[in-house]
């Protein structure tokens, strides 16, 4: 065959030939409606929560859970409703995993009460004495990292302005650190005193993790 | 060293940081796989399952099998066009950079500088580190094929060539992303399309680096190793363009039942049933070379690395593309049955290839005689049955949680909760743990051998 005895145009020809999958299942994917449906009950994660991501991310949670939930009826019993790609426009990157050493974590918002979270990330096998997952209980003992918080939701796009990150901080500390949050005496048995009035990671965690599946099923209760 | 000045330092220089990788990513698999009936090994951060997992995945992957087509692409390059390397010192460069690449992305997916986009985690500076280093590898590449004395360019040529392409298109698109610091960044893309650029991304690597590098392996070490030619070129170049064509539009079998457009789910079924036959194509071209000649499987000790992890490549092609059907996804997505998937093409095809071709190449390049042919059998029997008892306990354990999830009782509860399901499986994950521990003795043999050969007196007689 001519091309075997010509190396430069057998990898244009090689080229060619890899492109068109991609150009039809990936390239032209990527302008159509479909893969990026909008929906308006779907909303950007605030900063704390966009932290709270990142770590999930930086501690690598994504090769244990899911974030997709199947249209499967067994799977709709145990998880909720099954996923949407809308729900995902602001998931920069994406977090549907690919293995479930633990539970899909698609519809966790709101399942749990904050301080069920707390007890649960600093030892699993508190709660589940089998448990294998990892404890995570020193993200208590980190202080929120917040001098990126700003730059982080501006390159995700979400559209808040500086002084719009610094309430939306300033709010979930105010909340978590209020006398009379509802998860305190958890969140103080877990965090060491000297960052008790401080944003931890964990904290970002817990709020991160409390809005999975939260704008679906607030829209499921006005129906 | 001997022969006409070609470059055999560098070929050497791999082989040997391939197996320091391949030891280094067991050992990782070996603590992630306690931790996975024992979290007691969740020790500090840097240790915790969700850090080490994505270590043992890109130091097997990037640092072993990386190293192990570099060196194998650097023999089998000057051999087959009877040329020296034409850029050495490059090709040095490329060596030293690669082992502290490896070593950065190592310690840096350990501190959690993690994208999480699978088998591309290394956050952006590494990225353009990888990038930089395939450029490196790609001169060469394509200098010695200019250069060439041998003017048909054999198969393994073709598959090389490929390789080196793809592997640049797919890296470059799936890591694209904006930088936050120096060490964080996020994707350009966003949700389905992010999962959708990353799984084309995601199987392809594995096509091009565990699959098309190893078959250009096959094809010339198979020869070499029992004199053999191969039974079929016309089969070889059908399989050869069928397999890159075919290959790009699969990736999304990886996403069944997700949100992803149900097109691009069907398109990617029908294409990975289609991949069975360019992949056995490959398979059969391997049985139908020793036609005539199976008593190599006794009388050669390298034959049977050749054919039985032929075997397990077509075995795992047929797995792969049935795993892609909707119904059975419905059940094996998301378990262990995914797992023991994954590991009979690394621990079965891929090892046994590469260890192979090292105990064919590593004599020739160090004008030493193997060390021992009977330790290299004990490696054979080890890692074949360390690979399969840890591959089919995977598979029970993958069906078993796959049916605990779906098993209802008479009023349509579910009859099982999740952690049933996940503890259900600690007796499987031990046998595992053990397999693992007979693999890895396998391959502690291997490396040796390998040592034991390099630390001979040089042969007197020209290689």
């Amino acid at each position: 065959m001519g091309i075997n005895s010509k190396p430069v145009v057998f990898a244009l020809l090689s080229a060619v030939v890899i492109l068109i999958g991609t150009v039809v299942t990936v390239f032209v994917p990527l302008f159509m409606p479909s893969t990026q449906p909008v929906s308006s009950y779907v909303k950007p994660y605030t900063a704390v929560e966009l932290e709270g991501r990142d770590i999930y991310m930086r501690e690598g949670c994504n090769n244990c859970h899911t974030q997709t939930v199947r249209p499967l009826r067994t799977e709709v019993l145990r998880y909720g409703e099954y996923s949407k790609a809308e729900e995902f426009a602001y998931d920069r990157p994406f977090l549907w995993g690919s293995r479930r050493t633990g539970p899909d974590l698609n519809r966790i918002g709101g399942k749990y009460p904050d301080s069920w979270h707390y007890k649960h990330m600093q030892s699993p096998q508190s709660m589940f004495e089998l448990s294998n997952m990892p404890p995570y209980g020193w993200l208590a003992a980190n202080r929120l990292d917040i001098s990126n918080s700003f730059r982080k939701t501006s390159i995700q796009g979400f559209g808040y302005t500086a002084d719009q990150v610094k309430q939306q901080i300033a709010d979930y500390k105010a909340r978590v650190t209020a006398s009379g949050y509802d998860s305190k005496a958890t969140r103080d048995l877990v965090t060491p005193a000297n960052l008790r009035g401080e944003l931890t990671e964990m904290d970002a965690m817990i709020a991160y993790l409390q809005k999975l599946g939260r704008d679906v099923k607030s829209l499921g209760a006005k129906r | 060293m001997k022969d006409t000045g070609y470059e055999y330092s560098v070929v050497r220089g791999f082989a040997f940081s391939a197996l320091f990788w391949l030891v280094v990513g067991l050992i990782v698999g070996l603590w992630i796989a306690f931790e996975m009936f024992n979290p007691a090994l969740n020790i500090t951060p840097w240790l915790s399952f969700g850090r080490l997992r994505v270590v043992h995945t890109n130091g097997l992957g990037l640092g072993f099998g990386l190293a192990g087509i570099f060196a194998t692409a650097y023999y089998m390059l000057q051999r087959l066009t009877r040329t020296p390397l034409p850029f050495p010192r490059l090709a040095k460069a490329h060596l030293y950079l690669f082992n502290i690449a490896i070593a950065l992305a190592a310690v840096s997916l350990m501190a959690g500088m993690n994208t999480t986009k699978e088998y591309a985690e290394l956050e952006w500076p590494l990225d353009i580190g990888v990038v930089i280093l395939w450029v490196m590898f790609a001169i060469n590449v394509f200098a010695i094929l200019i250069k060439r004395q041998e003017k048909q360019m054999y198969i393994s040529l073709w598959y090389l060539i490929a390789m080196t392409v793809t592997i640049a298109v797919l890296y470059i698109v799936n890591n694209l992303e904006v930088p936050v610091t120096l060490f964080k960044s996020y994707s350009i893309y966003a949700g389905a399309n992010d999962a959708n650029v990353e799984w084309w991304y995601g199987h392809n690597i594995v096509g091009f680096i565990f699959t098309v590098p190893v078959l250009a392996m096959f094809y010339y070490f198979l020869p070499k190793a029992t004199g053999l030619p191969i039974y079929s070129h016309r089969l070889s170049i059908v399989s050869f363009w069928s397999l890159i064509f075919a290959y790009l539009w699969t990736g999304a079998h990886h996403l069944m039942l997700t949100p992803l457009p149900e097109w691009i789910q069907t398109v990617a079924i029908a294409f990975s049933i289609f991949l069975i036959a360019p992949s056995w194509g490959s398979v059969m071209n391997g049985y139908y070379t020793l036609q005539g000649n199976w008593e190599q499987m006794r009388s050669n000790y390298l034959a049977k690395f050749f054919i039985i992890g032929i075997t397990f490549y077509g075995l795992q092609t047929l797995q792969g593309p049935l795993q892609g059907l909707r119904t059975l996804n419905a059940f094996f997505h998301y378990t262990d049955w995914v797992v023991g998937h994954v590991h009979m093409g690394t621990m079965g095809w891929v090892t046994m290839i590469i260890s192979a071709s090292f105990y064919y190449m590593i004599p020739k390049v160090t004008g030493r005689e193997l060390y021992s042919v009977k330790l290299a059998n004990v490696h054979f029997w080890f890692i074949l049955a360390g690979q399969l008892v840890w591959t089919i306990t995977m598979w029970i354990g993958g069906i078993q949680q796959g049916a605990m999830w779906k098993a209802t009782n008479p009023d349509g509860s579910l009859m099982y909760s999740f952690l049933d399901g996940l503890t259900s499986l600690y007796p499987y994950y031990r046998i595992r743990f053990g397999a693992g521990v007979v693999y890895f003795i396998g391959i502690l043999i291997f490396t040796w051998n390998l040592i034991q050969t390099v630390r001979q007196k040089p042969a007197t007689a020209e290689a």
